[in-house]
């Protein structure tokens, strides 16, 4: 057995031969390589757009915050809270409190119909009533663009995703909700959570327009300290008064995910693997391909000494270096079009529609190299142990 | 035909190559296949829909409620022959990922209205005689194992129950059948007036309310007219309305789940472009290997058409080959039904697509074996022979 530097330049000088002839096979290398691309190309993207639906979901809620619904309620959408029932739950421990008084937030969420701005048809944009805690229940809530509404008026600010997907809401814009006229008086962004896909108002004022008396849908209320949250819902669902279940913020926008998320996974997978395995057929007829274009070469070497993990090591380190060409291609063409890129879907558990921007996370993009690689490596193996048994008197007689 | 023989011996003269290039184009139409069933399945509602059939909403948003009382207004309006009222029941069995529709409605004007879920005469009777009855589609029936006879608990997240709760208990008095293969089979329904009469016991809101009608027009031509009448009925109402076909209605919503169409035709051209490039350049290579063999044939007196036909022919057995198996195994995973939990009812391979994939695995054989056919037309006999 040859020592690790002659065993290395001889994998060295097989692998040279294999890249020299690269040119003369151009065809089949460009198909392999542009195959690998198109795959991780397709995966990185199709599960850019699940990634970028759960990053709106985590950047929703805070590990500080909470949300009560009325028990049995999977979504604010359907879910009832009297007046009564919103100050107990204002009163309980565990909240934060500022000078105006403790930090939480009534709200009401209805849906109005606006149209989506790519295709014209009706979108179930959430329009959402709000109590002055709410902007600080919600930390990271901005102004972007004009003012905050005025208290008792019939006056709506619309989130950034929002104004973008939908028609009608940039500042100055008005919209008609039954017979009332709500002027769009500014744009505000919630450091990219779902309530920048929403329309804000005055509580109150939205109580009125819809009937509603005097009740909400839920409390988003910010606690003392993450640790409080048990304190708080302990005490929620202890009293008698009140029927209500209690979710940390991060669990119940994790739990509203599910559903787009899931399809997306059903979908996402059986594609990604199909398309996988036909990348990893292509790449094993490119390999093929490369051992019988080099029969004579390799058997001359191996007729020289050349032992035969060299040649194995060799061709699969071609097979290898092309995946990894045809991966990093695929993700930069992932990246560039797939990243950013904005969109809005509808989430069926609020039934109303969400704004949202592809994510091509670095995981996603290791995880597409991850995948170019091991089709690499099982395109280049069977091929490689071909070269490696080829009988070598045959092969030097076809000189 | 006598030169099958020969593209044969051809296609088996390196078989793990042929069978590499085979393997691949199947793969791309397994992917052909399903991509067309998930299309199907997210846009196919749009297709049922009847031309005689409008939706009547709330103008603001399809989650308030419509009086009761617009029943019978409507049933005036000229040009109305029949109107049926739904409302979202939003009910969980079990576990809120085994999702499936259930609406409260009126069985006869309900079964009326939609002709294509066949429910047999007898079951019917039941339905009309059980007040708590409810009839559910062959597939969530065999999705869950119901039988007729059996009681289905299911909580409702929206409605109370007189017991304070929000379970509802029902008898499964039927199981229907879908007349088309694209009519949704997963939906329960079960009846309004028992609905009515409960939630009118246990809750204090939504009396008398429902989510929307159907209606049905009598001429097909003149639905649009309808539909500004009914809309105009109700101007200034506290409850106005937006009436649309109900094609326009479920490709709204189609709409808002997002551009799917795009999504599933920028995947398939990747996959084809890649299938392309992939099975051209295999043929093109075994055309170059074959170069001295074809000069021979030349030679022997082929014809430039039949060295055409001959490479021609090799390809696009090859695809359609390919194409055919591919098809044919998506076609059997889809046969199977809904691969998600209930999110695709409609999930199935229409059978407009699978003649499509036959000619697209056609038109890649003639793609890809084009260049190469050109190649060995073009030899010139010398110039192969002397490469021997």
């Amino acid at each position: 057995m040859a020592g690790p530097i002659n065993w290395l330049s001889q994998v060295a000088s097989v692998t040279k031969f294999g890249l020299l002839s690269v040119p003369q096979r151009r065809g089949s290398v460009a198909a392999a390589v542009f195959g690998i691309a198109g795959v991780v190309a397709v995966l990185v993207g199709v599960f850019s757009i699940a990634a970028g639906f759960r990053r709106v979901m985590a950047d929703s809620g805070a590990p500080d915050a909470a949300i009560v619904l009325r028990s049995g309620a999977d979504s604010e959408m359907v879910s009832g809270l009297s007046r009564e029932q919103t100050r107990l739950i204002a009163d309980a421990p565990g909240l934060a409190r500022t000078a105006t008084g403790p930090l939480a937030s009534a709200e009401l969420f209805v849906i109005i119909n606006l149209p989506k701005k790519s295709t014209g048809t009706d979108v179930n944009v959430p329009l959402r009533g709000v109590e002055a805690a709410a902007f600080q229940v919600r930390d990271r809530l901005k102004i972007e663009e004009g003012r905050a509404f005025e208290w008792g008026k019939n006056e709506v600010i619309a989130g950034v995703g929002a104004a973008r997907e939908f028609a009608g809401l940039r500042v100055g814009d008005v919209i008609k909700v039954g017979r009332y006229e709500w002027p769009v008086v500014g744009v505000f962004s919630a450091g990219g959570g779902t309530a920048e896909s929403e329309v804000w108002t005055d509580a109150k004022v939205l109580q009125d327009a819809y009937n509603r008396g005097d009740s909400f849908q839920s409390v988003y209320a910010r606690l003392n300290a993450p640790a409080a949250f048990d304190q708080f819902k302990d005490a929620l669902t202890a009293d008698p008064r009140l029927n209500v279940k209690v979710d940390r913020q991060d669990d119940y926008y994790a739990e509203q995910s599910t559903g787009v998320t899931s399809l997306i996974n059903y979908l996402g997978y059986p594609i990604a693997i199909l398309m996988a395995v036909g990348a990893i057929f292509g790449a094993l007829n490119t390999m093929y391909s490369s051992v019988a274009a080099r029969t004579r070469e390799i058997a001359t070497l191996r007729a020289l000494g050349f032992g035969r993990g060299a040649v194995i090591a060799s061709i699969m380190l071609e097979s290898i270096a092309l995946a990894l060409i045809g991966g990093g291609l695929g993700a930069v063409v992932a990246f560039l079009v797939f990243n950013g890129f904005h969109a809005s879907t509808i989430n069926w558990q609020s039934f109303s529609a969400l704004a949202f921007a592809f994510a091509v996370t670095p995981v996603l993009l290791a995880v597409g190299i991850g995948v170019a690689t091991v089709i690499g490596l099982l395109g280049g193996f069977l091929p490689a142990v071909r070269a490696a048994r080829l009988p070598i008197a045959a092969a030097l007689r076809e000189l | 035909m006598k030169f099958l023989h020969l593209v044969w011996s051809n296609l088996r003269r390196k078989k793990v190559r042929t069978l590499l290039t085979l393997l691949s184009i199947i793969v791309a139409f397994v992917l052909f296949g399903l991509l067309s069933a998930i299309k199907q399945a997210l846009t196919g509602g749009v297709t049922i829909a009847g031309a005689n059939r409008l939706i009547v909403r709330h103008k603001v948003s399809i989650i308030q409620f419509l009086p009761y009382s617009y029943k019978a207004r409507m049933e005036r309006i000229p040009g109305v022959s029949l109107v049926a009222a739904q409302t979202w029941f939003g009910g969980i069995y079990q576990d809120p990922k085994n999702f499936f529709m259930q609406c409260p409605v009126e069985p006869e004007a309900f079964l009326e209205m939609f002709p294509e879920m066949l429910l047999p005469a007898d079951q019917k009777a039941a339905w009309l005689k059980t007040r708590t009855g409810a009839i559910v589609g062959r597939t969530t029936a065999k999705r869950f194992g119901w039988k007729i006879g059996d009681k289905v608990p299911i909580v409702s997240t929206i409605w109370a129950q007189t017991d304070g709760t929000r379970r509802w208990i029902f008898d499964i008095v039927g199981i229907f059948d879908g007349r088309e293969k694209n009519t949704d089979t997963t939906p329960l329904f079960f009846r309004y007036d028992y609905f009515d009469e409960v939630r009118n016991q246990a809750q204090t809101w939504g009396h008398g309310q429902v989510g929307w009608y159907t209606i049905r027009v009598k001429d097909p031509g003149a639905a649009a007219e309808v539909a500004k009448a009914v809309d105009a009925e109700f101007e200034n109402s506290s409850a106005e309305t937006k009436t649309e076909p109900e094609g326009a209605f479920v490709q709204g919503w189609v709409n808002q789940i997002g551009n799917i169409a795009l999504i599933v035709s920028s995947i398939l051209g990747a996959v084809f472009f890649t299938i392309l490039l992939v099975a051209g350049n295999t043929m093109s290579q075994s055309v170059r290997e074959r170069i001295g063999e074809l000069g021979v044939l030349k030679a022997i007196g082929f014809t430039n058409g039949q060295m055409l036909a001959l490479v021609l022919l090799e390809s696009c057995l090859l695809a359609g080959l390919g194409g055919a198996i591919g098809l044919g195994l998506a076609w059997l995973f889809a046969a199977r039904g809904d691969p998600t939990p209930g999110f695709m009812p409609l999930f199935y391979f229409p059978g407009r697509d699978l003649f499509l994939g036959l000619g697209v695995s056609l038109a890649l054989g003639l793609v890809t074996g084009f260049f190469p056919a050109l190649q060995a037309m073009r030899l010139r006999v010398a110039d192969a022979l002397r490469r021997m």
